[in-house]
């Protein structure tokens, strides 16, 4: 069970940082998953009161505030016209809508969770988040770091003419996934690049970026065999939702389908 | 710590430790209706609303809700005794324990969507979990309802709900 | 005498709202949790972290110490008299296997000590303090080992079963049974196909809504009051009295609404533990199971694996069914030995024409939660093997598995040997086939549609069979009084789980008696007042206490004649009640029921009421066809619902709108079971199926469209022609789900639940 001795709502982010340095202290986003746990907190600091819970849109980013809730981003809709409705196919089957208002896209991304839905679509975006101290960085960066005592501010998706595609199969409609699969693709530096990012494999997300020119016309055997070659890139784990062998076929099937969705919308 | 908030309309202030839940502060000042079904913010029984908006108050620190304004069941009675006797007009409120939540979440609907169609329905729904029902009932409720209401509004003479 | 006759019927088999809606819509304090006194002392259960294990050492004089902290009890403190949880009429058929603490813990998450406290934060303070000390033992927690293994679940000497149900707990048996008519063996060599298959359900969560939960306390007399969420209550008055081994005079036991039960709540799970607290503190007490809790030392489905040998002729005639079943009752033996008969006595009789059946059984304990009831109580299981079986010969024959079924099902009037030979007096189950076929499209759909894009659909059926109370047993008795200005009281000891068994057993009343709903009053259930009621299981309320109303009205109406009479100096004979007033024929002189009501409250010898009881020699089956369409994504094998037509023969519908929400909501919890729902234990027997964020019931987004219609016969020894509705609902999804994929991509799952994953994995076979 958790416990909290003292509930702060942070001033200043100044505050909020230098309550966080405490070993027991701990931030926190929607409470959803932080009082699933057992852990002993002092002091939690709540930045609800910091201004975080805004999407900004500028002329090249839109900056998504950490205490921004799922909910937000399902109904944001500069994301919906920049990227489709695929953001919005990221959040929407995560338990219910009262869970959504709830649930912060800070505290999706900051715990790094295997099942998160907002990790494997932000991924694959190749998406930056912006943190108190250690400035901004590369979700994918991020993602592997371990957990510290920064501070989640915002996540940055930068606009630009790319395609994105999400995907997950679930065993119940509002189930954590048994996996999850998002393709994105783009010109990079002058070149085709694919994006792929899979979670719940039952680890967290991971990117696979790949430089691949593929014909609008490709046959369905050609998207195929990059889909396998994409899948077979990731490891799988099994757990109570399924096995690896499972999953890796599903990411297989799910990028395949996202590839050729991605390829038909270009023709 | 001492909480001030708004509850159903009323300044209210609740002593509550920084890890007590919402949950607990409002059965606590009497609003019954509240449940907690599941305390993994799975089931959408303890739905309340904070500022508007349908939230899991298993999961909200009552700390946290200093200065908002938390609305349960017990403040929108008059609402909750329309659409509820269209709910019991088809059996579907049942065992009624998941009712209170539940009927948080419609009216939380009715205000944020125009005319929903059913898909729209069952998914702004889907955190609502009830075992009795199978949620065929609680659709049919909702449908009768928006008819009986647009029924009202274009001035047609409306179904008497309940009335059986 | 009353008339029971569906054409002239007023409030029966009419959509009446629930007597109790505005109080439930509009969140009114009205549930156990609701009513407890505040100065209730909070009660928690540590529980065991093994399998299995004997306590050796158990400290608590640190835990004892944090402030607030009332009592804390070990086995030490528990009388050593087994006695069984199961809600059940005495003799209970479930063994005796229980004490409220045991020195040896039998699964994760039996009880091991109990503490009560002023606070929750002192009670779970104080739980993390007691230090026991366990001698872990290797757990049987493989049910096909389970017999005659040397690891006993229960060694002890005083363990006692009360029934000749076949129980050896020194052989890990908790009931075994063989029954038959003629030779099954000779009858299956003789037939040209036969069907020899095992099939496997899992434990499955009732997952009502409102957990366990119960409080208590000493009244004026000294004695133990209970209030509790149960279905139960006059069972939970023996339960309470045997487990703490004191006289049942000492102990009351009150019902209010409950929010839901479906089985889970005839067992006596959490009501022992806030009692034995006040019985020794005097002080008031309540114990609030959590979810996990409520998903991990509960009370669900038996897990059962049934071996089916089912005979036909080149026609497609059955000849023969043999099913052994294996069930398993986990760590104690709750609804054990009773649940396993409905496996094979409500699945082999829906085949009126077999020439022979054999029915055999093994009930085993083994070191996992225990088992106890969950709505279809053993037929759920059965029906899934046997007509799953049925969809496999019809896979066989080449033939339509309706056609196969016309051919075959049991028909009014048939003589029904594996069903006691009990003759089914009503039964349109032909008529529910039918019309399920015509309300699928079945023609059009049979077996599959390729929708083009990847995905499948296909349609699958089953049919179904449940009782109406348990023959011979089950009792319900109803009184009612009338009151000043004529109104009545209505007083059950049935327990309205949410089911609206007040709503519908006033409207029975108000039908009987000629007045309004309005007139009758009816309230929960308390064991010091109300009549006895076995309780609300076996789908015995409708049918068992609805006769009790029928027949407590026809005395009513006859005392009602004779008061009227007196009072206006005429014969009895002559004289005539139509619900208002008695009228003196002769004269046309009348007095109303008000004065009648008013009168009896003054300078009166006698109390105007009645009281009767019904008991039923047989247990009239309602009867079921469930169609399910799905569509199965063939590259991932994930099966979407899309579909279910379902019409049921509940004798006359009481009430139309009840009787449809009881379907459905038996039809979407048969869809989790059937697709979703699975207790997981890892191989030290921790359940990892401990939260709804594991335990996945169904959302709404889950279920596809459901479509219920009624197709009634006329049951003559029901009230107003009415059998029961509760269980049987639950019964045709998983078998009928099953087939539905059987005909949409040709693989078979034997197992539940029916996982993307499991048919994508036979799709590749």
């Amino acid at each position: 069970m958790l416990t909290i001795s003292n509930y702060v709502k942070a001033k200043t982010l100044e505050e909020a940082y230098e309550l966080n340095q405490a070993r027991s202290s701990r931030v926190m986003g929607g409470m959803m998953w932080m009082r699933l746990g057992n852990a002993r907190v002092k002091t939690v600091i709540d930045l609800s009161g910091l201004g975080l819970d805004q999407i900004e849109e500028s002329d090249n980013v839109i900056r998504i505030g950490a205490m921004c809730t799922l909910r937000q981003i399902e109904e944001c809709e500069a994301l919906r016209e920049m990227y489709g409705d695929g953001i919005a196919e990221s959040v929407r089957h995560i338990v219910g809508v009262q869970f959504r208002n709830q649930a912060t896209v800070g505290g999706s991304i900051y715990g790094r969770f295997g099942f998160s839905d907002v990790l494997t679509a932000f991924l694959a975006l190749d998406t930056f988040v912006e943190l108190y101290d250690g400035g901004t960085i590369r979700l994918s960066e991020f993602v592997n770091r371990k957990p510290d005592k920064d501070i989640l501010l915002s996540v940055i998706v930068r606009k630009s003419k790319r395609k994105f595609r999400y995907e997950s199969i679930r065993q119940t409609k509002t189930d954590f996934p048994v996996i999850a699969c998002s393709v994105v693709t783009g010109m990079v530096h002058g070149k085709e690049t694919w994006y792929f990012s899979v979670g719940a494999r039952p680890m967290k997300a991971a990117l696979l970026e790949k430089q691949w020119e593929i014909p609008a016309d490709a046959s369905e055997d050609m998207i195929a065999d990059y889909a396998r070659q994409a899948a077979s890139e990731f490891a799988y784990g099994t757990n109570m939702r399924g096995s690896a062998e499972y999953r890796r076929h599903l990411a297989e099937v799910l990028i395949r389908r996202e590839m050729a969705s991605i390829l038909a919308e270009g023709k | 710590m001492e909480i001030q908030f708004v509850l159903n309309q009323k300044q209210v202030t609740a002593e509550a430790a920084a890890d007590t839940v919402l949950l607990d502060v409002l059965r606590g000042l009497g609003c019954k209706s509240v449940k907690c079904g599941c305390e993994t913010t799975n089931c959408g029984l303890c739905t309340v609303w904070i500022d508007g908006k349908s939230r899991l108050s298993c999961s909200v620190l009552a700390a946290s809700v200093e200065g908002h304004e938390v609305t349960t069941l017990e403040g929108v009675e008059k609402e909750a005794t329309e659409f509820g006797a269209f709910l019991a007009g088809e059996g579907a409120e049942q065992c009624g324990f998941c009712s209170p939540g539940f009927i948080m979440n419609v009216l939380a609907m009715f205000r944020e969507l125009e005319d929903p169609g059913i898909d729209q329905i069952k998914e702004y729904l889907a955190g609502n979990l009830c075992r009795c029902t199978g949620y065929m009932g609680q659709l049919r409720a909702i449908q009768k309802y928006m008819q009986a209401k647009a029924e009202k509004n274009s001035g047609q003479p409306g179904e008497e709900a309940g009335a059986r | 005498m009353t008339e029971m006759k569906t054409g002239k019927l007023r409030i029966v088999n009419r959509p009446v709202s629930k007597v109790d809606a505005h109080a439930l819509v509009t969140g009114k304090a009205v549930y156990t949790n609701d009513l407890a006194p505040s100065d209730c002392l909070i009660v928690k259960v540590l529980r065991s972290p093994h399998a299995h294990a004997l306590i050796r050492e158990i400290n608590t004089a640190r835990a004892e110490a944090i402030p607030g902290i009332e009592c804390i009890l070990t086995y030490k403190d528990c009388p050593d008299k087994r006695f069984t949880m199961a809600g059940q009429t005495y003799p209970e058929p479930s063994p005796y296997d229980r004490l409220i603490l045991d020195q040896r813990v039998r699964f994760v998450g039996d009880a091991a000590a109990i503490i009560a406290g002023t606070s929750e934060e002192a009670v779970k303070k104080a739980m993390k303090l007691i230090k026991v000390k366990y001698e872990v033992l290797e757990p049987v927690l493989d049910f096909h080992a389970a017999k005659d293994n040397p690891i006993l679940v229960h060694p002890e000497d005083n363990w006692k079963s009360l029934c000749p149900v076949g129980a050896d707990n020194k052989r890990n048996l908790c009931a075994h049974e063989v029954s038959g008519s003629g030779d099954i063996d000779a009858v299956l060599d003789s037939c040209d196909y036969v069907i020899d298959r095992v099939y496997h359900t899992k434990a499955n969560q009732q997952a009502m809504m409102e957990t366990f939960r119960t409080y208590t306390y000493l009244d004026t007399y000294g004695r133990l009051n209970v209030v509790s969420s149960t279905q139960v209550p006059f069972h939970v008055r023996r339960i309470l009295a045997n487990a703490l081994d004191i006289p049942k005079y000492k102990v009351r036991v009150v019902k209010p609404r409950i929010g839901g039960g479906f089985g889970a709540k005839q067992t006596s799970v959490s009501e022992v533990y806030p009692a034995i607290v006040t019985w020794k503190t005097g002080k008031p007490a309540k114990i609030i199971y959590t979810r996990e809790e409520s998903l991990t030392a509960s009370s669900p489905r038996h897990e059962m694996e049934m071996h089916v040998r089912l005979g036909a002729d080149k026609e497609g005639n059955i000849r023969g069914i043999d099913l052994y079943t294996l069930s398993n009752t986990g760590a104690y033996g709750e609804h054990g030995p009773t649940t396993v008969g409905l496996s094979g006595h409500k699945s082999i009789p829906l085949y009126g024409k077999a020439e022979a059946f054999r029915f055999t059984y093994d009930v085993v304990y083994t070191n996992v939660m225990s088992a106890g009831a969950y709505r279809g109580y053993g037929a759920t299981q059965g029906i899934f093997a046997v007509e799953s079986a049925v969809n496999e010969l019809a896979q066989v024959l080449g033939m339509d598995p309706t056609v196969l079924r016309e051919k075959n099902m049991v028909r009014e009037g048939q003589v029904m040997p594996a069903y006691y030979g009990e003759t089914a007096q009503s039964c349109a189950l032909d008529r529910c086939l039918e019309r399920a076929k015509e309300m699928i499209g079945w023609d059009e759909k049979y077996p599959c549609r390729d929708m083009g894009n990847g995905k499948v659909r296909g349609v699958g059926v089953a049919m179904a069979m449940q009782g109406s109370g348990i023959s011979g047993v089950d009792t319900g008795s109803v009184a009612i009084k009338v009151n000043d200005d004529g109104f009545y009281s209505l007083m059950i000891g049935a327990t309205d789980m949410g089911t609206g068994c007040d709503t519908i057993l006033s409207q029975m009343a108000a039908e009987c008696l000629d007045c309004d709903l309005e007139d009758i009053i009816v309230s929960g259930v308390d064991t010091d007042t109300s009549p006895y009621d076995c309780g609300s299981y076996a789908s015995s309320t409708t049918y068992v206490t609805g006769m009790a109303v029928v027949k407590t009205c026809e005395t009513l109406r006859r005392k009602i004649c004779e008061r009227g009479a007196e009072y206006l100096g005429c014969s009895p004979a002559d004289v005539e009640f139509d619900g208002q007033k008695v009228t003196d024929l002769k004269t046309g002189e009348s007095i109303s029921r008000k004065e009648i009501g008013n009168r009896v409250m003054c300078s009166s010898n006698q109390p105007l009421s009645a009281n009767e009881a019904f008991s039923s020699p047989t247990s009239p089956p309602p009867f079921m066809a469930g169609i399910a369409e799905v569509e199965i994504d063939k590259e991932t094998g994930v099966v979407e619902m899309i579909d279910y037509a379902a019409v049921v023969d509940c004798g006359t519908v009481v009430n139309p709108n009840l009787a449809r929400v009881q379907t459905e909501g038996g039809i979407v919890q048969g869809i989790g079971m059937a697709l979703y729902e699975d207790i997981v234990y890892n191989s030290k027997g921790k359940n990892y199926s401990n939260s709804f964020m594991q335990y996945k019931i169904p959302s709404r987004l889950d279920v596809g469209n459901i479509r219920v219609e009624f197709e009634s016969s006329y049951e003559p020894t029901g009230p107003f022609g009415a059998k029961s509705i509760g269980e049987i609902v639950i019964n045709t999804p998983s078998p009928a789900i099953s087939n539905a994929i059987q005909n949409a991509v040709g693989v078979i799952i034997r197992e539940l639940p029916m996982t993307a994953e499991k048919v994508y994995r036979e799709m590749q076979k």
